[in-house]
C-alpha cells in the first residue's frame, strides 16, 4: 500500500471505484435491527418470509452502515477525507436478504474546490450495491469533502 | 378515527431523546464507520470536528429506533389496525451539525403525505420529514423519507 492517500485531485469526474464485496450474514442483521430497527421481517426467518420482503431481511439503516464500511474500507479510511454534510438519496431497490453478497461499485459525478475554505474540495459521487444476482439493491448520491494533496502535506 | 389522523398528517411529533455517549459512539463506529473522529477521542481532537462524534449514519439509525418505539393513540378506525411495511428510501438527508459525545438528541417526525400504492393494491405510501435537535436547540439532522403502510 503506497502512503499517499486520496485526496480531492483524485477524484476526477469519471473516476470508478470498485468498493469489494461484503457477504450479510443473518446474525448480523438481527443484531442490527434488535438494536435499532427491531421489525419482525428484520429479526425472524419466518416472519421475514411472511412479509413482502420475502426473507429474514436486512433494515436499510443497516445496509446504509454496511455500504458506509465498504467505502471506509475500500479508499476513505486512506484518505484526507473531512466528512460529509449529507446525502442527496438513498433508494432502497429490493430487499437484502441473509446470506446475499453484495458488490459496491462508486463512480465520481463531479469535484470543485470551495471558494471559502483554501485547500479543501467538493466530491459528489453515485455509488450502487448488486447482489450475487446482479440485481440493484442499493443506490446512493452524495458529497464528500477532501482536503487537496498540497492542504494534506502541510 | 381516520387513516389520516391515525397516521398523523401534517402533525409534528417528538418521538424522544437519546444520549449519544461516548461507548456507543465508538462501538456503533467500529462496525460500521471507523473513521478516525469517530473511534478516537484523541484523532478526533486532530479532526475538522475537533472532539468525537457519531457516524451519521448512527445518527439516522437512532431515529429509526425511536421512531419504532413511539406510540401514538391505538388505531381506533375500522378494519384492522394499519400495518408499516419497508420504505423505498430517503433524500435530501443533512448532517447539519456534528453530534459530538455526551450530547443528547430529541427527534420529530412529521407525516406529510399518503397515497395509493398503484403497484401494490392495499398499500399505500406514506411520506415523511425528520428532524432531530441536540440539547441546545440546534438542529443537527434532517431528511425525508418514505415508508410502505397497509391499510384497509
Amino acid at each position: 500500500m503506497t502512503a499517499r492517500k486520496w485526496a480531492f485531485e483524485d477524484f476526477a469526474e469519471g473516476v470508478e471505484i470498485d468498493l469489494g464485496t461484503k457477504t450479510v450474514e443473518a446474525g448480523e442483521i438481527v443484531e442490527f435491527a434488535s438494536e435499532f430497527d427491531a421489525q419482525p421481517f428484520h429479526l425472524d426467518e419466518e416472519a421475514g418470509k411472511a412479509s413482502i420482503l420475502g426473507g429474514l431481511s436486512a433494515s436499510g439503516w443497516h445496509t446504509c452502515a454496511m455500504f458506509m464500511r465498504m467505502l471506509c474500507d475500500a479508499f476513505l479510511l486512506n484518505s484526507t477525507s473531512q466528512g460529509a454534510p449529507g446525502v442527496d438519496f438513498v433508494k432502497w431497490k429490493k430487499p437484502v436478504l441473509a446470506g446475499d453478497v453484495l458488490a459496491g461499485r462508486l463512480t465520481v459525478l463531479s469535484g470543485r474546490l470551495s471558494r471559502t475554505r483554501p485547500g479543501i474540495g467538493f466530491v459528489t459521487w453515485r455509488a450502487e450495491l448488486k447482489n450475487q444476482k446482479d440485481e440493484l439493491v442499493f443506490e446512493f448520491q452524495n458529497t464528500c469533502m477532501f482536503l487537496t494533496h498540497e492542504a494534506a502535506a502541510a | 378515527m381516520t387513516l389520516e389522523y391515525y397516521l398523523g398528517i401534517g402533525r409534528t411529533i417528538t418521538l424522544g431523546s437519546y444520549l449519544f455517549e461516548a461507548e456507543a459512539i465508538k462501538a456503533f463506529a467500529r462496525k460500521y464507520d471507523p473513521q478516525p473522529f469517530h473511534v478516537d477521542e484523541e484523532a478526533a481532537r486532530n479532526s475538522v470536528f475537533g472532539r468525537l462524534c457519531a457516524s451519521g449514519w448512527h445518527t439516522t439509525a437512532v431515529w429509526m429506533k425511536l421512531n419504532l418505539a413511539f406510540r401514538g393513540e391505538a388505531w381506533a378506525g375500522h378494519g384492522p389496525a394499519p400495518e408499516f411495511g419497508p420504505s423505498p428510501g430517503f433524500k435530501n438527508l443533512k448532517w447539519l451539525k456534528p453530534v459530538y459525545a455526551g450530547e443528547t438528541v430529541t427527534f420529530t417526525r412529521t407525516a406529510q403525505d399518503l397515497r395509493p400504492l398503484a403497484s401494490r393494491p392495499g398499500w399505500r405510501i406514506l411520506t415523511l420529514h425528520s428532524e432531530g435537535f441536540d440539547s441546545t436547540g440546534d438542529k443537527v439532522i434532517e431528511f425525508d423519507s418514505a415508508v410502505l403502510v397497509k391499510a384497509g
